[in-house]
């Protein structure tokens, strides 16, 4: 605690958690003595948790201090209601400029955890609400832990590109072996930073007793009184000499390399590293390690551009760049889905859940839209089979969806969508029609993902009720949906629109009416360079892997099998016809869809995956080949060239929402900050564009 | 087809100063404490197994409204199956929780049930929000004196002057002194549950003894205290119970059924009676319920060997013991003190009374049968007669 740690310029003060003692007597408990229990409040609600920045953890050191001084039998920590504490505050991090600075702010973490084993008083963290990161591992230096039923905790450091490194990564292996700890420190944090539920963290040995919130303080004082009188007793392991070390690293670092296409990113594999050392090392020399890794990963760009992923999805999920005014929204109580297809029975069955309101799907014969009906039906009795929806959910929403060949079944609804074949004659067909149905108020929604929105509302009576609704696939997973405004697109019809979207939960951007919108026309872009270059004569090894180190989440061509090459040459082709030459269509591409091949990639009797030999023999190869670097280079100009016409067309307003489609509805991991952060890191978009998207310290080191 | 009626357990919460050590707490969290800590102490009873939950409080609005029988049943984790209700008859809402569970037990609607009784008066002032409609005064249906506790128990003084300021101090001065000696013989501390507490600006803490109690009062302190009702008046804060915040709770039964479970049976219940009495005097209703359930036990005063008399004033105590020609020191009455020292969440009151009862029939197996009564607002009192299961046959 020697370094002063200072606010860096320009950072948010400190919301500062106080640590409050008080003793409690332990005679009602069955033991002579006290307990000194250190209360983490920050002052405000359960909506704004406890967090430990410098201040917090200098009011945490005086009342450890403090507690030693009442010469207590133990000391406890607990929260305040429903919180025990969320971790190290991070938002000064992202403005902090010197090494140094951080390098003491963990250090004081450390120095002021480690008294709690160090203390020679037993220790106690009664965790009675959500525990995350620094949160959990100041509760890993007490000597016992108990958990309230209802608490979630983890460690999601490696999720936000960082690691568990104020204690975390060297206590958590030794505690409870290597196995469970990288189950806990990797696995959950990369599988999409899954919580324990206490039950899991009870198994998992990361704490020793759970108790029910209603009494959680007392019945974990009585625990503490038990162990103290020795009526309780917790045995620890030794794992130094577990024989699971070796298969336990490895399973971390696959999952490490899957999230990441295959990708050694930094943050896991450090993480990794310190596990790894935990087999033997001591505590001490575990957080100096711990110290200079945190160090390591604050100062360089990737966790910055963690951080700013981070929060941007955050914000963006509550707020939606550019929506109109809430109130401006109609009320949505009967929503038409025109199709019943897979992707329309999706769309139906999402609606149903979030909206509980009557949906209406049409197809050209009746047989078709029953069909639809009973999917939905069908996925709803899978959902009670599998315990995730009450038999009464189920029935109340089977009542509500209707199958009919008649588009008068319509009449009445206030929000329609259409999921059918995307040729824009036939959309603007059916538009004209349901005109004549339903009222002028109702919203009529396309989920194309590249044809004109406007196109479809010209002609129209009331071509302002016209929006684009693009959701990615699969619907209920994906969190982003593009909604797109065409030139007469109200506002009404917008905020609307938004509404069901933040109904359905969705993170959403706001975009003009271009082809492609955001993510295909990116997507689209990126993968036709690296498609064109086999079509050159590159080989596909070479072009398909050369940005495997970048640590996107699939290949080019595995993106290819999931999207199908049906679809990929469909929305190429009308970029290319929308936008322009830059879009090639690629003769592969084409054969592949003309000769049903359906996948780049096949799996192998050993399930490993390899070139399909007939996608192969359908390459038609050209004579110049390009290096691994020269594919990257041209895919990733590409992208720089794309983003900067797509801000210049105003088909966004900010980098940000650039930024916010990729990650959430392509899935680009947070350390390239979606991925204009990267492309300014890597000088791409200064070469092509003699500019940068972010400033610097934006999303990158300042 | 009356059924013998049983007192399984009673447990109650450390008591409060009001809006102090609870005051970061709520009503029904002090009730689910209590209601909780009793089935902790009961294994035996599968919460299932309780057919109804009737919980007292003498304010039912915030966090004392909502049907604290059915609210804090599921707050505490009862099964949904088991249904509940509320009690208010003021201060003897914890008693006739108990007495209408018993009628329901005895007529054998009902096997197991739990009783109990919370008031928060820090949440709840004394008359907080109460609309007296104004036919009381103007129709001269009560007095103005009727509606303030502490100007009752002034008007009894009136009417027994022998009962004097200086009688009551020394009543409320050995209260005391009783409750600080039981304290120290660890008799109070077995039925308190263990209740987390948090106070914002002092975070979480554990209360595990009452907060009321003056062990260091003495007669010449006591004679100092002002006398808020009335100039020159006799009732002090010294010789009253004070404004508290607890719970209590008591598991009742068949008699068959606890057997059959192999439940403690800590008191059996004979008989009880409520009865009314001018408002104005209303410390003085313990004296007609009492003359009422020995009639209807078939028992005179001299056969009860044990009394609880809530202390909500000292004056209304000795009042009802000079009735019934018992010293105002008797040690048999309150022997670990009442009220006045450890303090009177309103409805909660009747439980204590119970679980220390139960105590005293433990302690004085010569002792066959035992009395809890209690005055009420409006001009009310409230009695019940319990049999001692561990009496040996002695004298009485």
């Amino acid at each position: 605690m020697t370094t002063e740690i200072k606010l860096p310029e320009g950072a948010p003060d400190e919301v500062v958690t106080n640590a409050l003692v008080r003793d409690v007597d332990l005679s009602a408990f069955g033991y002579k003595g006290s307990l000194a229990l250190i209360t983490l409040d920050n002052g405000l609600d359960h909506t704004r948790p406890n967090t430990f920045g410098p201040q917090s953890l200098t009011a945490l050191n005086e009342a450890i201090t403090d507690a030693i001084g009442r010469s207590p039998a133990a000391i406890a920590i607990t929260g305040k209601p429903f919180i025990f504490a969320a971790g190290a505050d991070l938002s000064a991090v992202a403005f902090t400029t010197e090494r140094a600075q951080i390098r003491a702010f963990g250090k004081l973490g450390h120095d002021v955890f480690r008294r709690l084993d160090e203390c020679g008083i037993p220790t106690f963290a009664f965790i009675n609400g959500l525990a995350l990161g620094g949160g959990l591992e100041v509760g890993l230096h007490c000597n016992y832990r108990t958990l309230a039923s209802t608490a979630f905790t983890g460690l999601p450091e490696v999720f936000l590109g960082l690691l568990p490194g104020w204690g975390g990564t060297t206590i958590l292996p030794k505690l409870i072996g290597p196995e469970r700890a990288i189950q806990v420190i990797m696995l959950n944090a990369l599988n999409n930073n899954t919580m324990m539920k206490a039950k899991d963290a009870l198994s998992l040995g990361v704490v020793d007793a759970v108790y029910e919130p209603a009494d959680f303080l007392e019945r974990s004082v009585s625990f503490a009184a038990k162990i103290l009188s020795g009526e309780t007793k917790i045995e620890r392991k030794d794992y130094s000499n577990d024989s699971a070390w070796d298969a336990a690293l490895a399973t971390g670092k696959t999952a490490a390399l899957k999230k990441y296409g295959g990708a050694e990113i930094e943050s896991p594999m450090r993480a990794l590293e310190l596990i790894a050392a935990a087999r033997t090392n001591t505590r001490g020399a575990g957080f100096d390690a711990e110290g200079q890794a945190l160090a390591d990963l604050t100062m360089a760009d990737p966790l910055r551009a963690s951080l700013y992923a981070f929060n941007l999805i955050q914000k963006k999920r509550k707020k939606v760049e550019g929506a109109p005014k809430a109130a401006l929204a109609r009320k949505v109580g009967k929503v038409g889905v025109v199709g019943a297809g897979l992707m329309a029975s999706q769309l139906a069955l999402l609606l149903l859940r979030n909206l509980k309101c009557p949906i209406v799907m049409t197809d050209i014969d009746q047989e078709r839209a029953d069909k639809g009906v009973a999917w939905v039906k069908n996925e709803l009795a899978k959902l009670v089979e599998k315990k995730r929806m009450s038999e009464e959910s189920a029935n109340r929403l089977s009542l509500l969806v209707s199958g009919s060949a008649d588009q008068n079944s319509f009449a009445g609804c206030d929000f329609i969508i259409e999921a059918i074949f995307e040729e824009l004659s036939l959309k603007q067909e059916l538009f004209k029609k349901l005109e004549s149905i339903i009222s002028p108020e109702c919203v009529l929604a396309t989920n194309t993902s590249s044809l004109s929105v406007e196109r479809m509302s010209e002609g129209l009576k009331n071509p302002e009720r016209v929006i684009g609704f693009h959701f990615f696939n699969p619907v209920a997973v994906m969190p982003l949906l593009e909604v797109a405004r065409t030139s007469k697109t109200d506002d009404a019809t917008t905020a609307t629109a938004v509404s069901v979207g933040k109904e359905l939960k969705k993170t959403m951007i706001i975009c003009k009416d271009a082809p492609g919108f955001v993510v295909n026309r990116l997507l689209t872009r990126f993968m036709g360079e690296v498609t064109d270059a086999v079509d050159e004569g590159t080989s596909p090894e070479i072009a398909d892997n050369a940005m495997r180190s970048i640590g996107f989440p699939m290949s080019p061509f595995e993106l290819l099998d999931l999207v199908g090459p049906g679809v990929a040459l469909h929305v190429s082709q009308t970029l290319h016809e929308n936008l322009g030459p830059r879009y090639r269509i690629s003769p592969t591409m084409q054969a592949m869809v003309a000769g049903k091949v359906r996948n780049f990639y096949i799996k192998g009797a050993d399930g490993k995956f390899s070139a399909n030999p007939e996608a192969l023999a359908l390459i038609k190869e050209g004579n110049t080949a390009s290096t691994a670097e020269q594919v990257r280079d041209r895919a990733l100009k590409a992208l720089a060239i794309e983003a900067r016409m797509m801000l210049d067309e105003g088909v966004v307003s900010t980098a940000a929402e650039i930024d916010l489609c990729m990650l959430m509805g392509s899935g680009w991991p947070m350390h390239l900050g979606g991925i204009l952060p990267y492309l300014d890191r890597e000088g791409i978009s200064d070469a092509v564009c003699g500019q940068r998207f972010h400033a610097p310290g934006i999303a990158s080191l300042p | 087809m009356s059924r013998t009626v049983v007192l399984v357990d009673a447990v109650r919460t450390p008591f409060g100063k009001a809006g102090s050590m609870y005051s970061g707490t709520r009503a029904d969290d002090l009730m689910v404490r209590a209601m909780r800590g009793l089935l902790e102490r009961n294994p035996k009873v599968a919460p299932s197994a309780i057919e109804d939950v009737a919980i007292a409080a003498a304010t039912q609005t915030g966090d004392q409204g909502m049907n604290l029988g059915r609210s804090v049943s599921l707050l505490a984790g009862l099964p949904n199956t088991v249904p509940g209700y509320s009690v208010d008859r003021w201060c003897a809402g914890a008693l006739t929780a108990m007495t209408s569970l018993a009628g329901a037990i005895a007529i054998g609607s009902i096997d197991i049930a739990i009783a109990g009784g919370v008031e928060h008066m820090g949440n709840h002032p004394i008359g907080d929000g109460i609309d007296p409609n104004p036919r009381f005064l103007a129709e001269k249906i009560v007095e103005q004196d009727a509606l303030a506790m502490g100007a009752t128990a002034e008007r009894l003084h009136d009417r027994f002057p022998h009962l004097t300021k200086e009688r009551a101090d020394r009543y409320a001065y050995n209260s005391q002194m009783k409750t600080a000696a039981a304290y120290a013989a660890g008799k109070i501390q077995r039925d308190l549950i263990p209740t987390a507490a948090r106070i914002p600006e002092m975070g979480w803490g554990i209360a595990s003894v009452d907060e009321p109690p003056r062990p260091t009062t003495t007669m010449e302190g006591l004679a100092t205290l002002k006398t808020p009702f009335r100039p020159a008046g006799r009732v002090t804060p010294g010789n009253s119970s004070g404004l508290n915040d607890g719970a209590t709770a008591a598991l009742l039964a068949s008699e068959d059924k606890a057997k059959e479970l192999g439940l403690t049976i800590k008191a059996k219940l004979v008989s009880y009676a409520f009865a009314g009495v001018e408002p104005e005097v209303m410390g003085y209703g313990p004296v007609p319920a009492t003359i009422k359930a020995l009639a209807k036990a078939g028992l005179t005063i001299a056969d009860i060997g044990a009394f609880e008399v809530n202390e909500a004033f000292a004056v209304q105590v000795i009042a009802f013991l000079d009735h019934f020609g018992i010293a105002d020191d008797d040690v048999r009455v309150n022997p670990y003190g009442g009220a006045i020292a450890v303090g009177h969440p309103l409805a909660s009151s009747g439980i204590r009374l119970a679980l220390n009862l139960a105590r005293a029939f433990e302690e004085h197996p010569e002792v066959r049968y035992g009395l809890t009564t209690m005055c009420i607002g409006l001009g009310m009192g409230g009695s019940v007669i319990w049999e001692n299961p561990h009496f040996s046959g002695g004298s009485k």
